[in-house]
């Protein structure tokens, strides 16, 4: 008993008193810096990245606005490529559905696809629509513009010509302006968030629960990830969750060679995020690939965040090879997209299993006793 | 003497009632704490109220939310827990409170928590103990009902359960992953950099030995320690700065309080003594009312000497019920056959991935399923690391699709697991039709092999 007795006492006190005398100085410690990291996200990726979509969804508002002033083939184009510059950016930001993203529910509003064009119709002969309210999540946002600009006729003229058609064509262009103004406010009032206050509390908020910026984080990039990328742009036109393909649910219906570049870019931009690199391109810096090394967690004796970047390159790769009209890639070969699908579909076990384990991500706020 | 007068004379043997009473109003109180604050962070509502589909035990599938009502069931639970502390009706009280709060923990088995499962199987042992004889509203108010001592068993039975717990506990911790690579402490230790003053300790590798070598010790000593009278003050030291460091270091909610105040029930009975007088003298309730010298005897027992035979059944299971993992082949941590109920506290750091394919028998057409419009993100976290929760949940999208029109739906699962910083493997036969395996207690050979040895318990 006596032993027992030393043995217990000992070690209890080395595993409970050990730790009040060590130095804690944060200089000094040996770990990986989370905070940095969050500090990185923050500055050098998410609040560039929403302000240079800010700086498009201005330019947007602006064409639309001059559009509806003049409703000119010119004022058209303008319009149709800050519509496509606008989009672009937002492929970058719309995993950060994090502070006022998440609060205001952005992305249900900027890009719930395929538009409902019976519903959007209705909106625009009755003139009463609410866009603020949940149930008009899919007739707006860049899926309603992307009808509007480029879906509405046939040629040049048919646009023209439903813009200026004495019943309803002012109908429209005030539609369409209400959604470029929407997409523009609702942008600034997320970057306006970021620039005052919501900077600090993300990066200080470092701790390790659900709630922490991290974690948070980290779920709503594999939620993105899984959900809008994977599944939303690649996996439901393809018919992976219905059995049957569906061209008409690819994203960016109506304005042609445009899907599989948005897509593209919300790859790299996933990727981007992963490695922690600049959103100017300037700097591979601290992000998720670093904390996965640090760790040093290996699959089959190979880094996770290598296996991760090798599938990420996977799937660009296959995506590559795909119709620049994703939709028609469904119709004329649907088996090379659903390979695409299956690359994507190879990164969610490793983000979702591997790395969330290695990083002990938590899930939800939630008592636990580790199962 | 021989054994059988040695067990005659210990059950006649008979102690002061006051650590029963305290224990008593203790837990009742803790109870009610305990449901409070699962109503106020909103848990009701988000584990039992929002999700369409739950994860039932086996044989009990008709435990299930029923709606808005689901709150009626707390609040009698929250009632009988203040009744249980009160002693106001003690029998009635225990009984409701053992019932309504195994029912919740029976709702869904995402949820579940060893020591959710503490609390069940405490207050079901709590219905055969005189817990209510001494400074309770009913031997306030009942005279005949007032006893100043009890038989030393009613005591015993809660510090048996509560050693019962840390040992087996402590056995659980004897394999290689804890011992050897100090795993799941490193993942979880290393997570925790923010926390004041040792975060930076946190990070080094000792450290994480450290705690799990410490943590192993402590459970399978501490028993032995609390019931030493030489050592059970120090030994109590220790279960305070054990479950404090937990307390801090991961989310176990109140479960740290309570077992800091159970262990209570070791410490001599002066301290009982003195907290009831303390108590007694706010409350204007003399203890002294209560120390009458007369002796509860199981002929004033309502369930009568059936009791003794209960209980003693009860802790035999007690006993066994951890240690069914030996009748199954394959890894425990793998493939948690008798992994539940059995003490199994903080050992694994389990995640998974389960993407289920839905396959027309009739005419081929397949597709997957978005797990996110049946489960909640804590159901399918869950559910993709334990696989009785997989094949449950395959059996309800078999039966979710036929009504959708899918004719003879097979389900077929591409899952992966990760365990104990371990990369992902593949977790359940991907070839197996799911719709085709029962439910049931027996070996589950639908699950792929673990690729890993962890030896030990």
């Amino acid at each position: 008993m006596r032993f027992l007795k030393i043995t217990c006492l000992s070690l209890l006190i080395m595993g409970f008193f050990g730790c009040d005398n060590g130095p804690t100085d944060p200089q000094n410690m040996d770990s990986f810096d989370r905070k940095a990291m969050l500090a990185n996200w923050a500055d050098n990726i998410i609040i560039p990245a929403y302000s240079d979509f800010a700086t498009k969804t201005e330019s947007l508002k602006n064409a639309g606005t001059a559009f509806n002033e003049e409703t000119s083939q010119e004022n058209l184009d303008l319009l149709r490529n800050a519509f496509k510059d606008a989009y672009r950016s937002w492929q970058k930001v719309s995993m950060f559905a994090i502070g006022k993203a998440e609060e205001e529910t952005v992305r249900e509003y900027f890009n719930i696809f395929p538009v409902d064009v019976e519903d959007l119709k209705e909106n625009i002969s009755s003139t009463s629509y609410n866009l603020s309210l949940p149930s008009e999540f899919d007739q707006q946002g860049f899926p309603a513009l992307d009808y509007l600009l480029f879906g509405l006729g046939e040629n040049n003229d048919d646009f023209i010509q439903a813009f200026t058609d004495p019943s309803l064509g002012e109908n429209r262009r005030n539609y369409l302006l209400d959604l470029v103004n929407r997409i523009d406010e609702l942008t600034d009032m997320v970057l306006t968030d970021w620039q005052s206050g919501f900077r600090d509390e993300f990066v200080n908020n470092s701790a390790n629960s659900a709630t922490a910026s991290v974690d948070r984080l980290v779920n709503d990039y594999i939620f993105y990830y899984e959900k809008h990328l994977r599944a939303g742009k690649v996996g439901i036109p393809a018919g992976v969750f219905s059995g049957s393909p569906e061209a008409g649910l690819v994203e960016a219906l109506y304005a042609e060679d445009f899907n599989r570049e948005l897509l593209l870019i919300a790859l790299d931009a996933v990727q981007d995020f992963f490695n922690g690199k600049h959103y100017d391109g300037s700097q591979d810096a601290v992000g998720l690939d670093d904390y996965l090394d640090e760790l040093e967690t290996t699959k089959n004796e190979e880094n996770l965040s290598k296996l991760i970047n090798d599938q990420f390159d996977a799937a660009r790769t296959a995506i590559e090879g795909l119709n620049m009209n994703l939709n028609q890639q469904v119709v004329d070969d649907n088996i090379s997209m659903l390979s695409a699908y299956d690359q994507l579909q190879l990164n969610v076990v490793l983000l979702k299993v591997d790395m969330l384990q290695a990083l002990n991500i938590n899930v939800d706020f939630v008592d636990a006793d580790g199962d | 003497m021989s054994p059988f007068t040695q067990i005659q004379t210990y059950v006649q043997k008979h102690v002061e009632a006051a650590p029963l009473a305290v224990f008593r109003i203790l837990f009742g109180i803790l109870m009610f704490l305990s449901l409070v604050r699962f109503g106020l962070n909103g848990w009701i509502d988000k584990f039992y109220i929002q999700p369409d589909f739950h994860f039932s035990y086996l044989g009990f599938e008709w435990v299930k939310p029923i709606g808005v009502y689901t709150y009626l069931i707390f609040l009698v639970c929250g009632i009988s827990s203040l009744m249980v502390a009160m002693g106001y009706k003690y029998r009635f009280a225990i009984i409701t409170f053992f019932l309504s709060f195994t029912y919740i923990e029976l709702m869904d088995k995402s949820t579940y928590l060893n020591h959710y499962y503490f609390i069940s199987i405490l207050s079901f042992l709590m219905i055969f103990l005189p817990a209510n004889v001494y400074f309770s509203l009913d031997a306030y108010q009942n005279e005949k009902l007032r006893f100043h001592r009890v038989p030393a068993w009613t005591v015993d039975a809660i510090k048996l359960l509560l050693s019962i717990v840390y040992f087996y506990a402590g056995i659980a911790k004897l394999n290689s992953d804890w011992l050897l690579h100090a795993m799941p402490l490193k993942i979880w230790l290393t997570a925790k950099y923010d926390i004041p003053f040792i975060g930076g300790l946190l990070q080094k590798e000792w450290v994480h030995y450290a705690f799990s070598w410490a943590g192993l010790a402590y459970d399978l000593f501490i028993p032995f320690l609390l019931w030493n009278k030489k050592t059970r003050y120090i030994a109590f030291v220790f279960v305070v700065l054990f479950h404090v460091m937990t307390a801090i270091l991961f989310p176990i909610g109140m479960f740290p309080f309570i077992m800091i105040f159970a262990a209570t029930i070791f410490l001599g009975v002066d301290l009982h003594r003195g907290v009831l007088k303390g108590l007694g003298n706010f409350l204007d309730i003399h203890q002294n009312l209560f120390m009458n010298r007369k002796k509860w005897g199981l002929q004033n027992h309502g369930f009568a000497r059936k009791s003794l035979l209960i209980l003693s059944l009860f802790f035999l299971i007690q006993l066994l019920v951890p240690l069914r993992f030996l009748l199954y082949p394959g890894e425990l941590f793998w493939t948690e056959e008798g992994f539940r109920f059995s003490w199994r506290v903080m050992l694994m750091e389990k995640a998974g991935y389960a993407n289920f394919k839905v396959v027309d028998g009739k005419n081929g057409r397949r597709f997957y399923v978005d797990n996110s419009r049946f489960l909640t993100p804590f159901q399918e976290k869950q559910m993709a690391a334990q696989a009785d929760f997989i094949l449950e949940y395959a059996h309800f999208l078999e039966e979710y699709y036929e009504n959708e029109g899918v004719e003879d739906a097979q389900i077929y699962v591409e899952s992966f697991a990760a365990l104990n910083g371990r990369g992902s493997q593949v977790f359940v036969d991907p070839n197996r039709d799911l719709t085709q395996i029962k439910r049931s207690l027996k070996a589950r050979d639908w699950i792929v092999p673990f690729d890993d040895k962890i030896i030990g318990f």
